[in-house]
């Protein structure tokens, strides 16, 4: 069976995109392949930045030939429609078998698909697969129509088996198929011409090209560890720089150089990042003072000199970056040094966002929110206004203009070079945080009071405006503020009432499109807002229905995390349904317990009880017109089951109320599972529409008792199963 | 071809040797655009000849100003006036990055003794309406040029394609001649009875520059500027095809272009003087993208441009 040999050949690939599309031409190759019957043994795609090679081995040589039978009109049917059917199966009249059916003699037609040899299917397979390939940006060139990711200039496509081998006749465009390639584009530029896969590699590797790219990464990695190493040095790891410098070069040759003495004072983080973007520079590190003094460059080529005149050259480039980094970090330090009063002053020049001010009023609003938050995260609350005014003072400064993911990095420095206290310098940079769900939630008292005065701000802000996240769109990353909100609140267990703390934040936000913005509020929203009926008109407080909708929008996010660690969603609403969802703390404390006891049987079997309870009274209580709620009396009782259930309750739900007081829910819920029995008991012996009304209305009065005392705990009616 | 052994000495060596090369390899050589521009792509050589079906292929240094860029001729290698060299082909050949190596050879850099690398770097010119892909082109670690196929300018899908090429001249010259400042690089050949330094030609204009861009030029004037520039561009644009004096068919892409042009720059120094806030900047980037478009709409209508009657 004969292998099959395809590479396309460009110009340079981007790094991101090669691993990517060699995958995709595997698939599209193969599924081409199998979907027109050749199956295969095995395939396998590589990349470099100038070809995507697939290898299929163990093809089939032709297609098998397929027998269909097609059942047509019956015998005797219009000619019109025996036509139609010859035409359709491309047979003519003589060629038909008439059958017996249950229905009478109808006409069979025996088509015969005969197979293909392997080159046909490939050709067609391949140059599908070429014109319509995923890129994720494509481009034309020259004069052509043809659309790749960088000039495609030139298609090898080989099918080799013992007795020899073929080129697939094949023509994209004007790129015509045959059986070569170049080597490495300086160190062996010649044509190359190749007869297999083994053949092809074996030729490449000479050429200087290394197919693989875990191939090229590997020694990539292993090469610049042991150079590190030989200098007492290590490596710093960075997988993406990794993978991308492996799609940067063929034949990778990695070169080490020290960092100049004169720039060793630079933050770790300024010197790594500074050499990853801009010169895709591996950082090497002293293990024993964890300072970074060396880089690795990874170039395309081996010279004579041994890489000197590549790594001077590098090591120039390094060195005038780093000459800029030191200017913007020794400027930045004198403004730091003078209270950064420049930076915080020029931030009354930036806009955030044209409804919502400038930069600085937003910083005004946080400060003042960080400052009535404090208190009840445990900060104190001059410090966690001191550190809100200059946590963002760093988006001025020279440093971040030029790379802003440093933003909050450099603030913590400039703020501890201001000789301001610790804990005001690391909120500068933990007050960002966190920013999804796996990064790491700040701790300190100040840091808390920033985040969230932070993200409470922002929330209010574009809800005030009415810009709020529509399905995918979420222009703003509010969903992450929402989700950074409910990280900072559970994981340091805090107290907010956060319809206090959105009140407390909404106050500065603009007003003029609060009516806007309470009209496509939820409906839940408008009506918790609404406040009288006057007349025929529903009155409501504009300013509520949008805090109860961003409330809801709070409510949402809590569901979408708590889902993920395993909690039911019908859990989750019988605890929103509750008073008190504001205090996402004890929102989700009350979760987790109902849902422990949600999956004990004492939960489902009181579920059940629960919920017969509820059926029977709500019918009840639609038929008669009236509300059961004034309690049952024990001496209207006739059976046993019915006083022990009077006697249960009554327990119950001092207990229940006592421990939900004390927030204690699973000694809340424990108390409720000591109802399942009389419950269970009561409903066995007893019928509740008894024909004497008085026994009747005790008896609902006693199933709203158990509504009652159970709906202390969560909404159980919305609770599935 | 010139003979190009050994290392260049000077700035102008570097310029003269790519004109000869580009040259040697058939393109014209054209002159810089007279008026300012923030690039070379500017020059209607490459937006408005990179449109249409006619083939093109020409080379050209190209004065520019980026206002904002100004440090007073202080740091080492930024400049608010300084020099690109561009090549623009179309349609692209096939052997265009050869060529372009052959360019990097015919200025003194050894390919066996250099790493050179074409990384990713997509081009969009929000002022133009345009965008490509291509690489900027690394020679040890540093950029040394920008390597475009142009897809689209002034909203018109480019067939054929043109290649373009950038090269920032001084970086390329500091580095090839192995000058650590750009007013240290010798303009002339350092050896000629009166060598020239590039800060003893410029040293005094970029401090001139820098303080007229950055706090004395007059917003007021150069606000009302861009709106003259603006208007006078949709007269020229408005006036039918027909030339009623000589009864022949002139549409004036061109000197409406010009207006473009004068309104990118007055856009790049009233960013220099800070009196464009954030959210205006896209505003008058859109007003400069909108009179590019029209430009190039009225260029497809002209015989350059690919018309027919």
């Amino acid at each position: 069976m004969p292998d099959l040999l395809i590479e396309l050949f460009s110009e340079e690939i981007p790094a991101r995109m090669q691993r990517r599309a060699a995958d995709d031409l595997k698939k599209r190759m193969t599924d081409g392949l199998v979907e027109a019957g050749l199956t295969y043994a095995g395939a396998h795609a590589l990349s470099t930045p100038r070809r995507l090679t697939l290898a299929i081995s163990g093809l089939l040589a032709a297609s098998p030939t397929t027998h269909e039978e097609r059942k047509g009109p019956k015998v005797g049917a219009p000619d019109k429609a025996i036509e139609g059917f010859l035409r359709g199966a491309g047979l003519t009249r003589d060629q038909l078998v008439e059958r017996d059916t249950p229905k009478g003699a109808v006409y069979f037609a025996s088509i015969e698909k005969p197979g293909r040899p392997a080159a046909e299917i490939i050709a067609e397979v391949l140059d599908a697969t070429i014109r319509n390939f995923p890129w994720p940006k494509s481009m034309r060139w020259g004069t052509g129509s043809l659309k790749w990711v960088r000039p495609l200039h030139s298609i090898l496509c080989l099918l080799s088996d013992e007795a020899g081998n073929e080129v697939v006749p094949l023509d994209v465009d004007g790129i015509v198929a045959g059986n070569s390639t170049r080597g490495h584009r300086f160190m062996a530029p010649d044509v190359i011409t190749v007869s297999s896969f083994d053949d092809y590699a074996a030729k490449l590797k000479r050429g200087f090209v290394v197919l693989d790219p875990d191939e090229r990464a590997e020694a990539i990695w292993q090469d610049a560890s042991n150079q590190a190493f030989a200098n007492g040095l290590e490596l710093v790891e960075d997988k993406a720089l990794l993978a991308e410098v492996a799609g940067l070069v063929e034949h990778p040759v990695v070169l080490m150089g020290s960092i100049d003495e004169d720039f060793l004072s630079l933050p770790a983080e300024v010197l790594q990042t500074s050499m990853r973007e801009h010169q895709k520079f591996f950082s090497v590190r002293n293990p024993k003072t964890t300072r970074i003094e060396g880089f690795i460059t990874v170039a395309n080529r081996a010279t004579a000199d041994n890489g000197a005149t590549i790594l001077a050259g590098n090591q120039k480039v390094l060195s005038a970056r780093l000459a800029d980094a030191k200017f913007f970090w020794e400027n930045d330090l004198r403004v730091a040094k003078a209270g950064m009063g420049k930076w915080t002053e020029a931030l009354s020049k930036v806009t955030f966002h044209n409804k919502l001010g400038t930069q600085a009023e937003r910083i005004n609003r946080i400060a003042a929110l960080a400052r009535e938050i404090a208190p009840s995260v445990g900060a104190d609350p001059d410090l966690a206004e001191q550190a809100a005014r200059i946590a963002k003072a760093d988006l001025s400064s020279e440093m971040v203009y030029e790379f802003p993911e440093l933003q909050g990095l450099m603030g913590r420095y400039y703020a501890q070079a201001a000789g301001l206290p610790q804990e005001v310098a690391n909120a500068c940079e933990a007050h960002y945080s966190p920013q999804g769900p796996s990064d790491d939630v700040p701790s300190e008292a100040v840091s808390v009071a920033v985040a969230l005065a932070d993200k409470l701000d922002t929330l209010t802000g574009f809800w005030a405006i009415d810009e709020k996240p529509t399905g995918s769109k979420d222009p703003f990353a509010l969903r992450r503020a929402a989700l950074g909100v409910i990280r900072l609140v559970l994981e340091n267990d805090l107290k907010i009432l956060l319809v206090d703390a959105m009140k407390t934040a909404f106050g500065p936000q603009p007003s003029e499109f609060l009516i806007k913005s309470a009209k496509s509020s939820g409906g839940k929203a408008k009506f918790q807002a609404a406040t009288k009926v006057s007349g025929e008109h529903l009155e409501y407080d504009e300013k509520k229905a949008v805090v109860f909708d961003l409330l809801s929008f709070f409510h949402d996010r809590l569901k979408v995390f708590l889902r993920e660690q395993g909690i039911r969603h019908d859990v989750i609403d019988a605890c929103i349904a509750m008073d008190g969802n504001d205090d996402l703390t004890l929102l989700v404390k009350r979760a987790r317990a109902l849902e422990d006891f949600m999956k004990s049987d004492d939960g489902t079997n009181l579920l059940q009880g629960y919920k017969r309870a509820n059926n029977i009274l709500i019918q009840a209580e639609t038929k008669d017109g009236v509300e059961y709620s004034y309690g049952g009396d024990v001496k209207f009782a006739k059976d046993a089951t019915e006083i022990a259930l009077f006697e249960a309750l009554a327990l119950s739900e001092g207990a229940i109320s006592s421990a939900i007081e004390a927030e204690d829910f699973a000694a809340a819920m424990g108390s409720m599972a000591a109802l399942r029995a009389p419950i269970d008991a009561f409903f066995e012996a007893v019928q509740v529409n008894d024909d004497n009304q008085v026994v009747r209305r005790n008896r609902l009065n006693l199933l709203h008792q158990i509504r009652q005392v159970c709906g202390q705990v969560a909404d159980l009616t919305v609770i599935e199963g | 071809m010139t003979q190009t052994n050994g290392a260049p000495r000077s700035f102008q060596e570097i310029i003269l040797r790519l004109q000869s090369y580009w040259a040697s390899k058939g393109c014209a050589m054209l002159q810089p655009y007279d008026m300012e521009v923030g690039a070379g792509t500017f020059h209607p050589a490459t937006t408005l000849r990179s449109l249409g079906p006619t083939p093109w292929a020409a080379a050209y240094v190209q004065p520019s100003r980026r206002p904002t860029d100004g440090r007073y001729g202080e740091n080492p290698n930024r400049l608010q006036h300084y020099y690109q060299y561009q090549v623009l082909i179309k349609p692209s050949p096939p052997n265009l990055q050869d060529l372009y190596l052959g360019s990097l050879a015919a200025i003194g850099i050894d390919m066996e003794l250099h790493d050179i690398r074409f990384v990713e770097d997509d081009w969009e010119s929000p002022t133009l309406g345009a965008w490509g892909l291509g690489w900027e082109v690394w020679c040890d670690g540093m950029e040394v040029s920008q390597f475009t196929y142009f897809q689209q300018v002034g909203g018109y899908d480019c067939s054929p394609v043109s290649g373009e090429l950038t090269y920032g001249l001084e970086r390329l010259a500091m580095y090839v001649l192995g000058v650590d400042h750009v007013m240290d690089m010798p303009f002339n050949d350092p050896e000629a009875p009166i060598p020239m330094t590039y800060g003893d030609i410029f040293k005094q204009t970029e401090e001139e520059y820098a303080r007229w861009n950055f706090d004395t030029a007059n917003t007021e004037v150069l606000l009302r500027h861009f709106e003259e520039a603006e208007v006078e561009c949709a007269a020229i644009l408005s006036q039918p095809a027909d030339d009623p004096k000589t009864g022949k068919r002139i549409v004036m892409a061109h000197p409406a272009y010009d207006q473009c042009i004068k309104a990118s720059h007055i856009f790049n120094l009233l960013d220099a003087r800070g009196v464009i806030s954030v959210t205006e900047r896209q505003a008058y980037i859109g007003r400069v993208r909108a009179l590019a478009k029209q430009c190039a709409d009225a260029f497809v209508q002209t015989t350059a441009g690919g018309w027919t009657a």
